[in-house]
């Protein structure tokens, strides 16, 4: 640490060196944000729930296979590395002769990483929602869907949103796993940037401000969802 | 309006309805009474199936559904839209404001006409005393305001027969009296009511019929004025001297 800071000090032509360097890497890194880190956060938190609920709904469902295979789908996706997922996709799929591109495997992967790990909290908070809450559907005439759709699920989804934005937090970080099979998102750049110059300390710092300005922002559109949602409960 | 036969409802080994026979008349008001336990509130939710019952015949209005076999959820779906429900603790959607909540049963389930529905609820509202209230959430109601979307609810699916499970059991005492008066007014409108309640008062005041229970049977059954004046059971007799 001191010497680095010596060797700055020292040596001005290295500080101008820095400045530059941050600078420059800036705007690739930006791009690798806006293009591949951001869209590949919201796209795959979309798949995600739509996948999440689905298996959400097929847990709690009295049909025994459906159930099953929900089941199964969790415990292999929660038990497994995501990482590893993501290289069986990429890298392992093409073996049988499923080639798929780096982006679209990549929302793949984290689709159905975010699809298990979703699903626990979304039942959880169906779970959650009290009998009385059923009842008060069907004696109106509702059936079991409808109960679900209009009564259930709106009081589950506001349950579910503050442990659903840590999910969603952890997948923008995560989503620097994509680098590994070949998506130029933003730490994708800072890695390729840095292979040239060899200022790692400088280049993946910079990557992790990114990164924290980026949750730092979204976690701003958590709460103002959370104070939406909240309109019809005792403050 | 209602005929009960031979309804008999067990949870695993416990036998809470022994063979119940019922029968309502059309815009009579049978208020049931009885001990905790004694099978009253699964009666009344054996009535729009919120529990099937194990064995039995069950009529409203002209549809039938019998117990001996198999009935399907739709048969069961069908079958509810003849009964509105009253809860003991409201159970009022708290994501939806009290005109949501009494809109909501025509929209989703009958599929009428948004426009129409919302003059229908605003004048049912306004019938229950709440016409100013309409856009408040449930949780800016006070328990006796919410019991009475709660009847507003029910009402708007315009069902032949009210069932109110213990509908004022959970007010505090000041405001027992604004619930019991919009159902004194259904009751006068000439509605079927079946009500599973405590407030005796209610029961001798509004009942063709008293129906008191014990173990999963009836026990006794009659005019008010015969089972609170004069009652023929010895069980029925304990309990009365013991809530009063």
């Amino acid at each position: 640490m001191k010497m680095y800071l010596n060797s700055i000090i020292a040596d001005p032509e290295r500080l101008d060196r820095l400045v530059e360097i941050a600078q420059s890497s800036l705007l690739p890194m930006l791009e690798g944000a806006i293009l591949y880190t951001i869209p590949l956060t919201l796209i795959t938190f979309v798949l995600g729930l739509i996948l999440a609920v689905l298996t959400a709904l097929a847990r709690i469902s009295k049909i025994r296979i459906l159930q099953i295979i929900a089941r199964i789908y969790v415990s292999a996706i929660r038990g497994t590395p995501l990482l590893v997922q993501l290289f069986i996709i990429f890298y392992g799929l093409p073996t049988i002769g499923l080639t798929i591109d780096p982006f679209p495997s990549a929302i793949i992967g984290f689709s159905l990483n975010i699809g298990a790990y979703a699903s626990e909290v979304i039942r959880a908070a169906i779970l959650s929602i009290p009998k009385g809450q059923w009842e008060a559907g069907y004696s109106i005439g509702m059936s079991y869907t409808q109960a679900m759709r209009r009564i259930i699920l709106p009081q589950a989804s506001r349950v579910s949103v503050p442990p659903l934005s840590n999910t969603f937090i952890s997948l923008i970080k995560d989503t620097s796993l994509a680098s590994l099979i070949l998506v130029t998102e933003m730490f994708r750049r800072a890695q390729e940037i840095a292979a040239t110059n060899y200022e790692f300390l400088l280049l993946y710092s910079e990557a992790a401000i990114l990164y924290w300005i980026i949750c730092f922002i979204l976690s701003i559109g958590q709460g103002r969802l959370e104070a939406r949602l909240d309109r019809y409960t005792e403050k | 309006m209602i005929s009960i036969e031979g309804l008999t409802k067990s949870f695993d080994q416990l036998e809470v309805l022994k063979g119940i026979d019922l029968s309502v008349e059309k815009g009579q008001v049978v208020v049931v009474i009885g001990p905790s336990g004694s099978g009253k509130t699964t009666l009344l939710r054996c009535l729009n199936i919120l529990e099937a019952p194990t064995s039995g015949v069950v009529s409203i209005g002209g549809k039938t559904l019998d117990f001996s076999h198999r009935v399907s959820n739709r048969e069961i779906a069908e079958f509810r839209r003849q009964t509105g429900m009253v809860f003991q603790s409201y159970n009022l959607f708290p994501h939806k404001t009290a005109l949501e909540n009494v809109m909501e049963g025509p929209l989703v389930v009958k599929k009428e006409d948004r426009e129409a529905v919302r003059k229908k609820a605003e004048a049912i509202l306004a019938k229950v005393g709440l016409g100013y209230k309409i856009d408040y959430y449930p949780f800016q109601l006070s328990g006796g305001q919410q019991q009475r979307v709660g009847i507003a609810r029910a009402l708007a699916m315009e069902p032949n027969v009210m069932l109110f499970d213990e509908p004022t059991s959970a007010l505090d005492p000041e405001l027992v009296g604004e619930v019991l008066k919009v159902m004194k007014d259904l009751a006068k409108e000439g509605m079927t009511m079946v009500v599973v309640t405590h407030e005796m008062r209610f029961a001798k005041e509004v009942a063709n019929e008293v129906i008191f229970m014990e173990d999963g049977v009836v026990v006794e059954k009659g005019k008010p004025e015969q089972i609170f004046v004069a009652p023929k059971e010895e069980r029925t007799k304990q309990f009365l001297r013991m809530i009063q």
